[in-house]
């Protein structure tokens, strides 16, 4: 480790937001008067363009692999459907200048030449505005809907993400610009091979920022050595701050700057003029996130079995789960609980704080500690903290709906976090990396071997 | 010359295809954007009806299919054809990135499904290169998985039903359980049925046929003759091999024009006024060129558009050759009443006159 990089962290001051437009989940209000369409393209220019509006440094996509089911047909209570992430934030780069384009793609069901060849693309098109949020999977169920099936261990995931990644960033390094050619780009995995020559050059932020969400020690060490930026699960001051103690130690351990890793946690606003009225609002969101189909149906993912008969407003079943493990139908969140131990938790929990199966559901999938709730004056200096403290970066935001969810916080959290000095009043500039205040990566040595060591076989 | 596809006689349209426009290279890195901006909003008003984008490996050639759904929000009536390979391709991206190009434009998205014929293509992605009657087999069965899936959230899906409770109705969801060469796809799509329900297809000529990718699963075929004399006797023997209610046919041709005061055959003869000789069809098959003034070619796509239903043009140097398309070459044609009127607001089924079809699955009157 050199002494450089031993250095301290040091906070920016600032926040960032980002926007991070779901498509698949119950936070998503539909029921409401005001829910637009989760798939023509005027909701997504909307949102983007009002994020842009807001100086928002990106603009984030899922990625759908396979439709999510419940106890074996597709699931019906939550929004669904979405494009691809690529081709939609192709078409947005067209009516934005400057908010960055965040594509989820998995390292499991695409080929790396191919996706790095496409996020190469995008990033040209956009002038340099492209990101990559990195994420693995590796069950068979989402493998059913592609060629090479349900291939990966779960044990296996980061250390096939990892040569995945590395092999895309070779590709990405590849150009020479000193000569205008392109190095081939071999790589020898255990699961696959890839024999390349790249065709695009680098764009105008070199190449596209990387993100990673993943949070268990594994996940962590992986963003500490590949990522620019942690879509992360700790928004709270306390949560945030020893989140960040952590990634500091963990980059600087993997040679890397203590400041080269950004934070953005995933979060939700719900805001407005008074506390009061901030108060009533939350209440009426969460009451159209989780009804009472959705309250059952949430239980019956991890029961196994239909519960249509248990009153919404009463005690959880007192039945117990007819599966040992749940599945990954719903989602990689609901993968291997163990059902009947959880049972019996949740129904202990319940008794004691005395909720019913919907109050009980709707406090388990909120995430109240990702939600931020009062006033647009009180939220703006809880956030100063977490700027002053350097806890974190910015905020990932989830709209509760689309497409005018962001309207509130553009029109009136912004300029109040302008007027506290902690969030911009320009992009830094017309690229996502100067936006997100990163460096630029310096080109791998031109004369490095063109084949990789086996990075698989790497712990 | 008989053509059944035709709704009225004589019309056709023309397609141009953008490859040189927005071609990246190092140092420029926002200028092949505002160059395709460009390119796609001339082209437009030019009154061209859509615009292709080729897809094979090439030294600063972004991905077809980006390129075609940045030009979505920024045109009107334009169609937007970019090539997407089946054969290296995970056939259930490639339908789920076809149905969102079909959203960002409003229904103006086609499809041109080629089979990429490169041992390059098939080590970059780790697998054994195919080659022959496997190529048309792996374009059949993408395109198929493609119609499934497109399939597969039947019209009206998506009930908002707050009484029940329901965003979806699962009973217009269908898993489309295809079993191909060597892979499977369980479904449903994880995007609704596109707009058109079913983007067109097009497909190479070669890879028609019995025992190939049926015709019946293809819109339009691209057509490719050695010399444009002899253009009019492969549409014939093409239509007389697909048999009736074969697909539309679209022809593929090279374009050198005399344009800034030089003869287009001086301008083949100076390799740097028009780039590398040309490379061929879609399909490997040699394209036919056309070399000479914008009269003789308005004369030349009036008599191809009188037996095909479509023009695919290959311009040399899309900045040069188009300037003289624009100027001449489409306002003769209009003339003589050559082209089909361009749809306004209208979707790429619309303009082959085709109508838009009920989900497969539709019949199906419950569950899956």
């Amino acid at each position: 480790m050199t002494q450089h990089s031993r250095a301290k962290y040091q906070p920016s001051g600032k926040l960032q937001f980002g926007i991070f437009f779901q498509g698949v989940n119950s936070g998503t209000i539909w029921k409401a008067a005001e829910s637009g369409s989760q798939t023509d393209f005027e909701s997504f220019r909307r949102i983007a363009q009002t994020a842009e509006r807001g100086l928002f440094a990106a603009f984030f996509l899922g990625e759908g692999l396979r439709l999510r089911e419940h106890l074996g047909r597709p699931h019906e209570l939550d929004v669904a459907g979405r494009p691809d992430a690529q081709a939609m934030l192709a078409a947005l780069a067209a009516v934005t200048s400057n908010i960055g384009l965040v594509a989820t793609q998995n390292t499991t069901y695409n080929d790396p030449a191919d996706l790095a060849h496409r996020l190469s693309s995008l990033d040209l098109l956009s002038g340099g505005r492209a990101a990559w949020n990195i994420v693995t999977t590796d069950n068979a169920w989402t493998g059913a809907n592609f060629r090479r099936g349900g291939y990966l261990d779960h044990a296996d995931r980061y250390t096939h993400a990892e040569a995945f990644v590395e092999t895309a960033k070779r590709i990405w390094d590849s150009h020479d610009p000193a000569t205008g050619q392109w190095q081939r780009v071999l790589h020898e995995g255990q699961h696959y091979t890839v024999d390349v020559t790249p065709r695009l050059p680098r764009s105008a932020q070199y190449r596209p920022v990387l993100f990673q969400a993943g949070d268990s020690p594994e996940g962590r060490n992986f963003a500490a050595r590949q990522a620019d930026v942690i879509f992360s699960a700790h928004p709270k001051l306390d949560d945030a701050l020893d989140f960040r103690r952590d990634i500091v130690e963990r980059t600087l351990d993997a040679g890397r700057g203590a400041n080269d890793v950004k934070i953005m946690p995933a979060s939700e606003f719900i805001l407005a003029a008074t506390p009061e009225e901030a108060r009533d609002k939350k209440a009426w969101v969460r009451s159209l996130q989780i009804g009472p189909q959705q309250a059952i149906a949430y239980l019956e993912q991890f029961w196994g079995r239909e519960l249509g008969e248990y009153d919404p407003d009463g005690p959880l079943p007192e039945i117990d789960p007819v599966v040992e493990e749940t599945s990954e139908t719903r989602g990689s969140g609901f993968h291997g609980a163990k059902a009947r131990q959880l049972a019996d938790q949740w129904r202990a929990e319940a008794k004691e704080k005395g909720l019913s199966i919907r109050q009980f559901v709707s406090a388990k999938t909120s995430r109240v500690d990702a939600t931020f709730n009062g006033s647009y004056a009180e939220v703006a200096d809880r956030l100063v903290e977490h700027a002053r403290t350097g806890a974190v970066d910015g905020f990932n935001i989830s709209p509760w709906l689309i497409p005018t969810g962001l309207d509130d916080i553009v029109n009136h959290l912004v300029p109040a976090l302008q007027e506290r000095g902690v969030y911009p009043t320009e992009y830094a500039g017309s690229t996502l990396r100067e936006n997100l205040g990163l460096a630029t990566p310096e080109r791998a040595s031109a004369s490095a071997p063109t084949e990789s060591a086996p990075l698989e076989a790497r712990v | 010359m008989g053509n059944t596809n035709k709704t009225a006689g004589g019309w056709g349209f023309l397609a141009l295809e953008l490859d040189g426009v927005a071609r990246a290279a190092d140092g420029d890195t926002a200028g092949g954007a505002t160059a395709l901006a460009a390119a796609v909003l001339a082209a437009e008003s030019a009154g061209f009806h859509a615009v292709t984008f080729k897809d094979s490996p090439a030294e600063g050639r972004l991905n077809a299919l980006q390129r075609a759904a940045f030009a979505g929000p920024l045109t009107r009536s334009l169609v937007l054809i970019p090539e997407v390979d089946t054969a290296y391709t995970e056939p259930f991206h490639a339908s789920t990135q076809l149905a969102s190009l079909d959203y960002v434009s409003g229904g103006r998205a086609g499809w041109i499904a080629t089979a990429e014929d490169d041992p390059a293509a098939a080590a970059a992605v780790g697998r054994s290169y195919v080659a022959g009657d496997g190529l048309a087999q792996e374009a059949a069965a993408s395109i198929e998985v493609s119609r499934r899936l497109w399939d597969s959230w039947e019209d009206g899906a998506v009930i908002r039903d707050v009484a029940s409770g329901r965003y979806l109705d699962a009973g217009k969801l269908h898993y489309v359980d295809f079993d191909g060469p060597g892979y499977s796809v369980k479904g449903p799509s994880i995007i609704p049925r596109p707009l058109q329900g079913q983007l067109p297809v097009l497909v190479p000529a070669s890879l028609v046929g019995a025992g190939l990718v049926e015709p019946s699963g293809v819109d339009a075929v691209l057509v490719s003759a050695p010399t444009a004399e002899l253009l009019a006797e492969e549409i014939r023997d093409v239509r007389e091999r697909l048999g009736g209610g074969s697909p539309a046919v679209v022809v593929e041709l090279d374009v050198v024009l005399d344009a800034r005061g030089q003869g287009a055959a001086q301008r083949l003869g100076d390799e740097s006024a028009i780039g590398k000789p040309g490379s061929g069809g879609t399909d490997g098959a040699r394209r036919a060129r056309f070399a000479g003034s914008a009269a003789e070619l308005a004369d030349l796509l009036t008599e191809v558009l009188e037996v095909a239903d479509g023009v695919r043009l290959h311009p040399a140097r899309f900045d040069v050759d188009f300037e003289e398309l624009s100027r001449l070459v489409l306002p003769e044609l209009r003339r003589r009443g050559v082209l089909a009127p361009v749809p306004q607001d209208g979707t790429f089924r619309d303009l082959l006159g085709l109508e838009r079809p009920a989900s497969r699955y539709a019949a199906t009157a419950v569950g899956n």
